[in-house]
Order: C-alpha cells, then structure tokens, then sequence
C-alpha cells in the first residue's frame, strides 16, 4: 500500500492512542492471585505434559526466592503480583484453529488494528501468529511453511507436537533463575510464538507474531523460542499493541533466539504499547527479557521501534559464543509526556573473530525520561573482538532527559571497542528554516526525527518501516509549540 | 510586491530595525549593503517572519496583503524565499528527500496534489543541470558536511525549485571564494525573470558585479540612509561606509 501524505495527514489528526479499544469477547480468565495450584492449573489447561508442568513450578519456587529489581532508571508503583489475573483466553477460540472458525469479533479486531488476516494472507507475504491476552488465536501459512520443514506455531502447540525441540531449548538462552521478569513469565507463560528453520533453509517470508492485551487486570506472559538451525535464515516481525485504560497492565515476556552455525536471524519489534495518558495514568509496564546466542558463523541481528508503553525495560542482547559470530542491536526508543524507558543491550563476545554493532538513537519528548544502558563485554578468549557502538540522543523542549549508561568490560587486549555518544536537541533554527521551506513545523519535526532514526529504519523490513516512521510522527505530536 | 512602510523590530527589547522604507515591484532586483550589525540580516528574518523578532511598529505588504500576521509557512507558500546565511544541517535528510517535502508543501498550499515522483524527477534533473550540480550531491544529507560554496549552492538550487516571486539572498556571498561566487550568481542570474524579484544583502560590492541591481540602498543602524543605482555600490566601495554616515550626520 503507497503511504501517501493524505494517510499522513489523517495519523496527524488523530491525536489519541490509536489503538485504544475494547473488544467485547467473552473471556475465561482465572481468578486473581498466584501460587502454585495456579501455575499447575495454567499447565492443565494447556494440556502440558509433566516435564513441563515441573520446568514451570521449578520456575515458580525460584521466583519466590528473588527480589524485584530495582537498578534501572526507571521510578513506578511496583505491581501487585497477587491483583493479576494470569491466564485470560478468549472462549471461542477453537481447537483446531482455522481462520474460518475465528470469531468474527476477533477478525474484526483486526480489522480495527489494521492486520487483516486475509489480507496477510493473500497480499504480504507474511506468515502471522496473532496473541491475544493469552492465547495464540490464528497461525496463518502454516502449510506453505512445512512444505519447506519451518515450524512456525503457537508455543502451546509446539510443546505438543514438537516437545523435543522445545525441551532441548527452552530456557538454555534465558534459563529460569535469569531475572525475577524472566523467572516469573517461566512460571505462568500462557502462550507465544515457536519457530524452528530447520538445516540450510532459508524462510522464504518474513514471520510475524503480532501481540495484543485486551483483557483488563491481565498480565500478558508470552514466551518466543525461535531456532535457527545450521546454515538457515529467517526474518521474524513482532508487534504489539494494547487498549488504553487507566490502570497499569503487566508484560513480561521473554524471547529467546538460537542461531546455530552459520544461521542468521533477524529480529525486528515495532511495540506501541499503551504508553499512558497525558497525565502519566495507566499504560503499560513492559518488562522484557530478550537474548540470542550465536554458534560459529552466526549472526543475530535485533531492531526495535519502542514507542509505546509507560515503562520500558529491556535489552536485546547477543552471546557471540561460535567464532567469528555478529551480533547487531538498532533501536529507536521514543519517549513522551511521561513516559520511561530504560533499554539498550548487551553484547558477550565469547568466541574469536565475532564483531558487534549497536546503534541505539533515543529521542524524548515532554516529561519523559530516556535511557540507554547497554554491556560489552570482551571474554579472555575472544580475540580479535570488535565493538562499535553509537548512541544518538535526540531532545525535544526542557523537560525531558536523556541518559547514556555504556559500561564496557574488555579482558583480552586484541580488542577493538569503539563508543561514539551525541545528544542534540531540535534547534528553532532548524524548525525555521524548514518553516521558510514551506514545511508546517509538525512535519518539519518528524522530518527531523526521521532523519536522525535513519540507520535504524533501513534496518526493518520494508511495510514495517512505513508502519514505523508513521509511528514516530504520532508518538510525538504535540511535543513542540 | 513587496512595501515596507516604517518598519519597526525588536530582539529582546533591543531596537534593531528603526523605521524602515522600501518598496519592490516584480523584476526588480534591490541590493541592501551595509556595515555589520546595522541591521540587514534582521531585515531579511522578519520578512521570513522568525519568531525571536517582534514587529513594533510599521507594516509589511506582500502583494496587498499584510504578513505580520502569518506564519513563516504561510509566508513561503506565498512565494517569498529566504536563501540563508548560515543553512542549518538536517542528519539523515537527504537534499532530495527534503525538496520534496517542501515542493510537496508548497503545492498542498495552493490545493495541488503532491508531484508525482517522476515529474519530480525531471524537475531536480533540469534544474540541478541548469546550477551544473552534481546529482550525488542530491543524495547527501541537508547541508551536513558541505562546504562554504556548497552551502550557497544548495540554497540557489532550492530557489530554483521553489520558482519563488520574491527571493532573499542573505549574504550569499559570504564565505565564497571567486569561482563558487561566479557559479552562484550565474544561477541566479538565470532564475531572474520580469515577474519576480530579488533582494540582496551584502557586505560587499563584489556580489554586485555579478548581479547587477537596479536599485542601491545603504543601511546604517537599523534605517535606509541612502538610495540610488549600481553606482552608489561603487562609490561605497571607494569611499567606504563612514562616508555614509558622516553625510547622514551632516
């Protein structure tokens, strides 16, 4: 679809979060509270088997253990872990899961959110598996893919059909103990995306999982696991979206990549979470865990578009284990009213020869406060490691902050590690000139922060750059005058 | 086209601009020459309408209409352009990339749907040849890392895309070593028509050889002191400015 400035237009009229509405489906959702008759329950509910069942519990016993932390640069009222509700799946959803059995006010959901099923379908090329709250609604393309052996499912169904692949890998990227977000969504995961490309294949469209929280008082848990075998390819897309209410809503999920030799995964999110109103009430608290690890030759490739939620925390990052493995981190986070985001990522060079690039452009707006934190780090065995990082802060009117946090640790002294950090500010002389050009100071504004995310857009797919760039200019209006 | 009438301004409550008169019509080109600090670059910014600057007194006319009250955009979309003394850097932005935001603004203005690509095209084609601009400099970004001639280039070509009825070159000059200097008034020269007009501010008379002005004015201390023809460029040259302001004291 060509993105002319007449769709422009029409974004720029509308001011409120576009996403913000409720679809009335009938939902079953558990009652409040977590123990572990809930997690058992969740399980049961899945069908689970008994591995699974123990992996979540031992989850659970850990979690337990652990404190909230409290590191990041990030203030907020913590959540009450007993006033959620961890389990929310729309009724009718059936088993089988046809696209000609959805619910009807479930297509025309996404209708609403713009990812016509059909229209997927028929006219991008890409394959999607839709999360809504909990559950993993449609997996479209699912017969062109196993043609070429890609499984592409919900995680629910892989732990059926394919429990040897899931148990092989779960948890080794981001293993339960990890962090208390990790531990927890361990516990109580209701559902996500598996992927697995198997030897030599190179996925021939880009696979999306597009997440969505409607339920109120639900936390959403979802659990990626996507493997690349030796010498495979693939191109995955995930978007997320939430209705605008008052109260916080809970996501914590984790994703985790496996690149094996000579595989290459390319991981790209647009989340436009519900960032809270102009007062800084509700929105969403998106705490994320989310790594790879690279074998020999691999290659692990993370851009991110943030530009909603009202807290974020999280931090793509890459273990380079194999020799002569990439890891690449692109993020654009934007930030507005009152809006916070702490997010950046970590770069392990395990292996020799591996190389990695992070280029991390934060632009904050009104009240918001913007963080990059981001680690590399050089292992005793990791020679001829390189590094380059840049981290591009972009400031628009005085309210509003942008942090750096780099910490760089290197133990091996064929090291290169390269950190290059600006911060600007839209000047009036800019905003002048492109006035005098003719250009209204609103467009002169996403101009401008288009420019500045550049190096980052070209790194997305080509329908989610449009998507992304049209995202920047909403996330911001307003913010100059 | 343009009539200023007792012009007033102010920067931060300090009186800049102290009664100015002026009047062009369409084909003329007027050059205002003046000492430093008198006055000339605020000329220029509050006909653009910049903000920092607020009128006091006196008013503006653009072809009948009064501009105090309208916004920079407004303003160009009218046909007024301001070629910048110091253009600004815009990262990421290619010139390409920016003309087309601002031809497609221009047009949005005058209820014109936006050039389709390939006349667009053309037009960066035509003109970048007419200014002899080399096409990969279109693909740089706005301004960023261009030299002093550069800078100015790009401004001439802007205009040359914009076809503005009243064009500004604000110390074009300035910063340009002969040959840029020769290349850029070429271009302008070639943009000059009977319908539109150009004003110039300079320091020095030397822009004035190569684009002659039909009209002369000096400006000291935020006033037009003196006004005459080509000639009056040459006498200040020789005689310098004091010459000017001794006369206005008598």
């Amino acid at each position: 679809m060509a993105y002319t400035e007449d769709d422009l237009k029409k974004e720029l009229e509308t001011k409120e979060y576009e996403y913000g509405f409720y679809t009335d489906l009938k939902s079953e959702t558990f009652p409040i509270g977590l123990n572990e008759d809930i997690v058992r329950a969740i399980s049961k509910k899945k069908e689970e088997p008994e591995w699974m069942t123990n992996w979540r519990l031992e989850a659970f016993r850990i979690w337990q253990t652990m404190t909230e932390p409290e590191w990041a640069n990030v203030h907020y009222t913590k959540p009450d872990f007993q006033a959620i509700s961890y389990y929310s799946a729309p009724q009718t959803v059936d088993p089988n899961k046809t696209l000609d059995d959805v619910d009807p006010d479930l297509l025309a959901m996404y209708k609403k959110l713009g990812i016509s099923v059909d229209e997927q379908k028929k006219m991008n090329n890409v394959a999607m598996d839709i999360v809504v709250d909990s559950v993993s609604v449609a997996t479209t393309f699912k017969k062109t893919l196993g043609e070429k052996g890609i499984i592409f499912m919900s995680i629910s169904d892989a732990i059926k059909e394919h429990p040897e692949l899931v148990r092989k890998y779960l948890g080794t990227v981001v293993p339960q103990k990890d962090n208390f977000y990790a531990a927890l969504n361990s516990a109580v995961f209701s559902d996500g995306s598996f992927c697995y490309i198997p030897k030599g294949v190179k996925c021939p469209m880009e696979l999306s999982t597009y997440f969505r929280i409607n339920q109120a008082n639900t936390g959403q848990f979802e659990r990626t696991l996507l493997v690349a075998d030796e010498g495979s390819y693939v191109s995955y897309l995930e978007g997320c979206t939430a209705p605008s209410r008052d109260e916080n809503q809970l996501h914590a999920a984790v994703v985790e990549l496996i690149a094996l030799d000579d595989a290459e995964i390319k991981y790209s999110t647009v989340q436009n979470w519900f960032p809270g109103n102009k007062e800084g009430k509700g929105g969403v608290y998106n705490f994320v865990t989310k790594r790879g690890i690279c074998e020999k030759n691999a290659k692990i490739s993370w851009t991110q578009v943030e530009t909603g939620s009202a807290v974020t925390w999280k931090y793509p990052s890459c273990i380079l284990k194999g020799d002569n493995s990439i890891g690449e981190f692109y993020s654009i986070a934007v930030t507005n009213n009152f809006q916070q985001a702490d997010t950046g990522t970590k770069m392990i060079h395990l292996g020799k020869n591996t190389k990695s690039t992070i280029i991390s452009k934060g632009i904050s707006a009104g009240k918001s406060q913007n963080s990059y934190r981001g680690l590399v780090q050089i292992n005793s065995r990791a020679d001829n490691a390189r590094n380059f990082s840049q981290c591009d802060s972009l400031l628009m009117g005085n309210d509003c902050g942008a942090h750096t946090f780099p910490y760089i640790e290197v133990k091996n002294k064929t090291a290169q590690v390269e950190h290059e950090a600006t911060t600007s500010k839209i000047g009036e002389d800019q905003i002048f000139y492109c006035n005098q050009r003719g250009i209204s100071t609103e467009k002169a504004i996403a101009l401008i922060v288009n420019g500045f995310s550049k190096e980052v857009l070209n790194n997305l797919p080509m329908e989610f750059a449009v998507e992304a760039q049209k995202l920047l200019e909403i996330s911001l209006e307003g913010s100059v005058g | 086209m343009l009539k200023i009438k007792n012009l007033q301004a102010n920067i931060e409550d300090k009186e800049i601009l102290k009664g100015i008169n002026l009047e062009i019509n369409p084909g003329e080109v007027h050059a205002i020459m003046g000492p430093n600090g008198s006055g000339k670059s605020t000329l220029s910014s509050v006909i653009a309408g910049k903000e920092e600057y607020t009128m006091t007194g006196g008013e503006i006319l653009f072809e009948g209409e009064d501009l105090s009250e309208l916004d920079p955009e407004e303003r160009a979309h009218k046909g007024i352009f301001l070629s910048f003394q110091y253009p600004v850097e815009i990262p990421g932005v290619s010139v390409t990339n920016f003309m087309k935001a601002s031809l497609n603004a221009h047009r949005k203005a005058q209820g014109l749907e936006d050039m389709p690509a390939k006349d667009m095209l053309k037009m960066i084609r035509d003109k970048s040849e007419l200014l002899e601009i080399d096409r990969k400099f279109l693909s740089r970004s706005l301004n960023q890392g261009f030299s002093g001639g550069e800078k100015k280039r790009n401004e001439i070509f802007q205009m040359a895309m914009l076809n503005p009825k009243l064009a500004i070159l604000d110390e074009t000059d300035s910063g340009l070593d002969i040959d840029a200097l020769k290349v850029v008034a070429n271009g302008v020269n070639k943009l000059r028509s009977e319908d539109n007009a150009v004003l110039l501010i300079t320091h020095y008379q030397r822009l004035l050889d190569y684009i002659v002005p039909d009209f002369v004015h000096v400006m000291v201390d935020g006033k037009i002191v003196k006004s005459g023809n080509k000639e009056l460029a040459y006498e200040l040259e020789e005689r310098g400015y004091d010459w000017v302001k001794q006369e206005k004291s008598v």
